[in-house]
């Protein structure tokens, strides 16, 4: 009996492997391979203008990056970014979930009007931004309370500030659309049960929502930093790296686009990997192992 | 949701999913073959799309006066130098045969020259190609003592200031007096200090200027205290009243609308700006062109050069009616097209005096003596690096500190010509 049912499992199984092939052999050629080619590249000396001084020089471009300060100011402002837009994004991001989740009227508009900013490309996007705070033409310096000689594009935090803006009003409604797929896994009836005993709306939000949504809300703080992690587009357009605004990525086009640098430019993109992996691990292992247990209860 | 994955329509998913993942990979191939038209080899010219049109005039004068040996096709480039460069490199570099001629920014030369991108010009026709061109663009492109392209197209910046608001310039106008004047009314100063590649123009100038240079003609670093005096005529307009908003983002377009908005009485820029001023009425009569600032009252200035030359692409399937077709795009009717269409200074001294030229850039005598005496951007295939390191270096402009600028800029470049991270 025992046996039959291993063998029929181990049939599954090898179904199961069958079926997800394909994807994995596409996955293998489209990912493995660039990643696999990236880690040989890293360990060499090599110089597209100067193809002919190619060697092994083993991980000797590794030091020189982790040794520079320039990648450690770099991976310090490239977290300032992620905590704090991460941050902003995933309150305001549970706000409009709770709005798009008791909306009762409209709810096909107030959902689309939110998606809105998604929709648009991040550069489009970084580019509107931009011009709003160019003290020549844009119209921030106009509104009250705001100094008319500002240029929070001039300094170090002002552009901080707009990046983060940015990146906040841009990608809250995916922060928001994650959110509210975790609020309809809380189950109506709790909230009654805790209203007829008496909790208030805090306490029920506090005790009940945000306890059963928590794997809803590990996953979008997941998938958050790790894009906020790797943000590019938004930076170059707004500073290109100035003001000491560098990000790690901007960090690598430079030295791989620009100074064609592939074996240090894939040092720089195997480190923001493995940063990247570190990230997901930290959420997974750390944050996520208590979330096996929610979902197994619920 | 198992019926479709069942038995013969497996096949038939797998066949469509490849179909299509075929048509799109053909779709993707970046450029398509554009309808030629013509007879002979086509020759494609990669260079910046130029809005006016003088590049196809060029082609379709070339073209006609090759009588069907080849014709050329334009293949346009992005606007933004960096970005043209960023992608001639990466098919250079993956030995692109496609690339027959190229459009170079002067300051590409020593870098393709030294990777074998680009093929030497030699002979009669490095003789013919410059025959009465200015020294500057002669100087632009050569490297170790070969000629690597033909000099088409050049530029310096001038300074334009309001003639109906500040005197004329004296000729031994500087900087210093610039700014305290302008500080002094209330008005700014126009200049290029984001971080790109205008900021290098600037920073260059000011060096060259101050009689230095930021390496050798042996492409070995030379930063001595004339970087530390640039440093402190950009640190003392960023900190002054004649500062423009938004100084450390602001490029060469940015500048235009400032000077056109009305808020400063100078600008330092390119000779576009001033064609770009007739489209608004009665603003153009009130720009005055006066040589770019001196740094030091004794020493006249010298200019970063900007400007074309065309270069032979090393993998080019047709190199010789490459060559060819380069010399008929550098003539000079083609150079006056291009000040006419364009607004860009011609390479060949006499054009200056020609009546169409001189119709279009009333101020083509100020130009050619910059052009003239211009200096080139340092010569040295890591060009883009150390473009790189002196932008970091000296920015933001309101930060820069002279005193640490010297050993900060070696520094860099040291680190910039080892390959390393700076």
């Amino acid at each position: 009996m025992a046996d039959k049912v291993t063998g029929r499992a181990r049939e599954e199984r090898r179904l199961a492997w069958m079926l997800v092939a394909p994807s994995v052999i596409v996955m293998v050629l489209v990912t493995g391979y660039p990643v696999v080619y990236a880690i040989y590249l890293s360990l060499q000396k090599y110089d597209l203008r100067f193809p002919n001084d190619k060697k092994f020089v083993g991980l000797s471009n590794y030091t020189d990056v982790l040794g520079s300060s320039t990648w450690w100011t770099d991976v310090f402002n490239t977290m300032v970014i992620t905590v704090c837009s991460v941050a902003i994004e995933l309150v305001l991001g549970m706000l409009i979930a709770l709005v798009m989740h008791r909306a009762i009227f409209g709810r096909g508009p107030v959902r689309a009007a939110i998606l809105i900013p998604y929709g648009i490309v991040t550069v489009v996007a970084a580019f509107a931004w931009r011009y709003a705070f160019n003290p020549g033409t844009g119209f921030v310096q106009h509104l009250p309370l705001v100094s008319g000689t500002a240029n929070p594009l001039g300094s170090r935090g002002g552009s901080f500030l707009v990046i983060v803006l940015t990146e906040v009003w841009k990608t809250t409604p995916f922060m928001a659309l994650l959110l509210l797929a975790g609020l309809a896994l809380v189950p109506d009836e709790l909230h009654e049960a805790a209203r007829v005993d008496g909790a208030s709306v805090m306490q029920r939000f506090f005790r009940i929502t945000i306890p059963l949504m928590r794997p809803a809300i590990i996953v979008a703080l997941l998938f958050r930093t790790l894009d906020a992690f790797r943000v590019f587009d938004s930076v170059f357009i707004m500073t290109r790296g100035a003001n000491d605004t560098e990000t790690v990525s901007i960090l690598g086009y430079n030295v791989l686009i620009n100074r064609v640098n592939l074996g240090l430019g894939s040092a720089v993109s195997v480190l923001i990997f493995f940063a990247v992996i570190l990230i997901a691990m930290f959420f997974v292992k750390v944050l996520g192992a208590s979330t096996a247990q929610q979902t197994g209860e619920a | 949701m198992p019926a479709v994955l069942r038995g013969r329509s497996i096949r038939g998913v797998v066949t469509t999913a490849l179909v299509a993942a075929l048509v799109l990979a053909a779709a993707g191939c970046g450029f398509s073959e554009s309808t030629s038209g013509g007879r002979g080899k086509t020759i494609k010219w990669y260079v910046f799309n130029e809005p006016g049109g003088a590049f196809e005039q060029a082609i379709a004068t070339c073209n006609k006066q090759a009588g069907g040996k080849y014709t050329i096709q334009y293949v346009r480039l992005p606007t933004d130098a960096d970005q043209q460069r960023e992608l001639v490199v990466r098919r250079l570099a993956a030995k692109d045969s496609d690339i027959d001629i190229i459009g170079m920014d002067v300051i590409w030369t020593a870098e393709f020259a030294e990777a074998g991108w680009i093929k030497p010009w030699t002979g009669a026709r490095a003789q013919r190609a410059l025959n009465g061109k200015l020294k500057g663009p002669q100087l632009t492109a050569q490297y170790k003592n070969t000629l690597w392209a033909d000099p088409f197209t050049s530029n310096t910046q001038f300074l334009f200031y309001r003639k109906d608001r500040v005197p004329k310039p004296p000729p031994d106008f500087t900087w210093d007096q610039m700014i305290d004047q302008a500080s002094q009314r209330g008005k700014a100063i126009e200049v290029q200090a984001a971080r790109y590649e205008g900021y290098t123009v600037w920073i260059n100038s000011l060096i060259a200027s101050a009689g230095g240079s930021i390496v050798d003609e042996n492409g070995n670093v030379k930063v001595d205290q004339t970087a530390a005096r640039a440093a402190q005529i950009i640190k003392k307009l960023a900190t002054s009243k004649a500062a423009p908003p938004g100084m450390s983002n602001n490029k060469e377009d940015d500048a235009r609308l400032g000077f056109e908005s009305g808020r400063s009485d100078y600008q330092t820029n390119y000779s576009f700006i001033y064609a770009s001023a007739a489209k608004i009425k009665g603003f153009q009569p009130k720009i005055g062109v006066a040589p770019w600032p001196r740094v030091d009252a004794s020493k006249p200035p010298r200019v970063t050069l900007g400007g074309i030359n065309l270069g032979i692409g090393a993998y080019s399937k047709n190199p010789e009616l490459s060559f060819q077709a380069a010399e008929c795009l550098a003539q000079p009717e083609n150079q006056v097209v291009a000040s006419e269409k364009g607004g860009l200074a011609p390479s060949t001294g006499v054009l200056f005096s020609n009546p169409r030229v001189k119709k279009v850039l009333p101020f083509a005598d100020i130009m050619s003596t910059q052009i003239e005496n211009g200096v080139p951007r340092p010569v040295t295939p890591a060009y883009s690096d150390i473009s790189q390191a002196i932008q970091k270096t000296f920015h933001p402009p309101d930060g820069v500190d002279p005193s640490k600028v010297v050993s900060d800029l070696r520094d860099k470049l040291k680190k910039a010509a080892e390959g390393k991270i700076f």
